[in-house]
């Protein structure tokens, strides 16, 4: 893969290499944070130094279907070392999948001091680096968080029916059989569950996958970006955009390939996704 | 769902996991997969055949069964993806408690163990994943119950 300053990217800044984190691993000003699906990966072993934020017990409120609270986020930032200037590093598996999802939490409250491991884990992996199974501990900051502010990010069920009343763009990220309603849940998993199957109304099928080269797990060029949004699924960077999926965590990964790979002005993600959606009552659906 | 009549040491297993933290049940799963041993060569090569691989298993997973010639089966797993961790870990947990079960016992594991172990907050995909891999190794034991009528 070519040089991530080279591949068109409109704010290549936010992406790092596997090469400058290891050249980083005792730079006391970032901080290494792993986040995968599987949450077996962290614990059978990491990039040295790095500390592990997990989408389920970390990021979501354990009560309300939602994301934590500002004081749950001052306190998840203090126990991982992490301070304002902090900049963290994100990285995990499955393409950056949930490492994306992270990312996009941590934007709510504004922490803007953060970059993505170009690759992931699989690149990492691939390329014969450390990983270490010993957990680090970093003495307790005093994170000051400002109230979680959703609105420029993230979009409610109410926000998606005014966007679409508004002609604005969706983007369904799941898989083909979802978005067909072919396919709604695993048996045996009826928490995210969805009573109809289908997509919203006008939105394009674009898998969230296809960002992503399979063969390192790195981000494809935004010439390539470009080709698979813009061209062939007509998506206008100009266009106030929403992406969806089932729960927001593939969804969080087009968020981010379209907002800063891509330079789209207005990407909002809708965590409620097709698990709400596809629960509502009247609301449009389409097959 | 009904945990009766499945493999023993199975359900001694989740009665186990049943008091287990979750920091405890991860430090288990993990001692698990580190047990792991992928599929012997005289059982299979690479490339691993198609119809072998689970379905569904973003680890590339394959399932072979070899009958022990006293009615039962021994289960061989090979997990391709190095990140699949999690697919090792219960791989290794089936080898450990499903191998050398009647495959009547077999047969009778509902899916929901894949929870009971794993926890309710893995993502629906790897709980997809693992699932069909139970689903291969029934598979097996459908056929071997079958041929002995």
């Amino acid at each position: 893969m070519t040089d991530i300053a080279s591949r068109g990217y409109s704010n290549p800044d936010v992406l790092v290499s596997t090469d400058w984190v290891a050249d980083n691993l005792d730079n006391p000003g970032i901080r290494i944070v792993e986040s995968n699906e599987d949450q077996l990966l962290y614990p059978a072993g990491h990039i040295p130094g790095a500390v592990q934020v997990d989408w389920a017990a970390d990021l979501n409120d354990q009560l309300r279907r939602d994301y934590l609270q500002r004081e749950g986020f001052e306190a998840l930032m203090s126990r991982s070392g992490i301070a304002q200037d902090t900049t963290v590093i994100f990285y995990g598996d499955r393409n950056n999948w949930w490492a994306c999802y992270a990312y996009w939490v941590f934007q709510l409250f504004g922490h803007g001091n953060a970059k993505v491991m170009d690759g992931g884990r699989q690149k990492w992996e691939q390329e014969g680096r450390d990983l270490v199974r010993e957990v680090p501990t970093y003495a307790a900051t005093g994170y000051s968080a400002p109230e979680r502010d959703d609105a420029p990010i993230r979009a409610f069920r109410d926000d998606v029916l005014a966007h679409l009343e508004a002609g604005g763009q969706l983007v369904d990220v799941r898989s083909p059989q979802e978005y067909s309603g072919e396919r709604l849940h695993m048996p045996d998993f009826p928490n995210e569950g969805a009573l109809r199957g289908g997509h919203i109304p006008t939105a394009k099928s674009i898998p969230w996958a296809r960002a992503a080269n399979p063969e390192d797990g790195t981000f494809k060029t935004a010439a390539e970006l470009r080709d698979i949004y813009e061209d062939e699924q007509g998506l206008s960077p100009g266009g106030d955009t929403i992406a969806y999926c089932r729960i927001g965590e593939r969804s969080s990964h087009t968020w981010f390939v379209l907002t800063h790979l891509l330079g789209f002005g207005n990407v909002r993600n809708y965590d409620g996704s097709w698990t709400e959606w596809g629960n509502l009552v009247n609301v449009p659906i389409e097959k | 769902m009904s945990r009766e009549g499945i493999p023993r040491a199975l359900a001694d297993l989740l009665d186990e996991f049943s008091f287990l933290e979750r920091g405890e049940r991860v430090d288990y799963l993990i001692e698990y997969a580190d047990q792991f041993v992928n599929v012997p060569e005289r059982i299979a090569v690479r490339p691993y055949p198609e119809e072998r691989r689970v379905k569904r298993c973003e680890s590339q997973a394959y399932v072979w069964a070899e009958d022990d010639g006293a009615g039962a089966q021994k289960y061989w797993f090979a997990v391709e993806n190095p990140q699949g961790v999690s697919a090792k870990s219960f791989c290794a947990i089936l080898d450990d408690t499903v191998s050398g079960a009647a495959p009547e016992e077999v047969l009778r594991i509902p899916g929901d163990v894949v929870f009971d172990i794993f926890g309710r907050e893995i993502s629906m995909g790897k709980g997809e994943g693992l699932l069909g891999i139970l689903t291969s190794v029934q598979a097996f034991a459908r056929e071997s119950a079958a041929r002995r009528g």
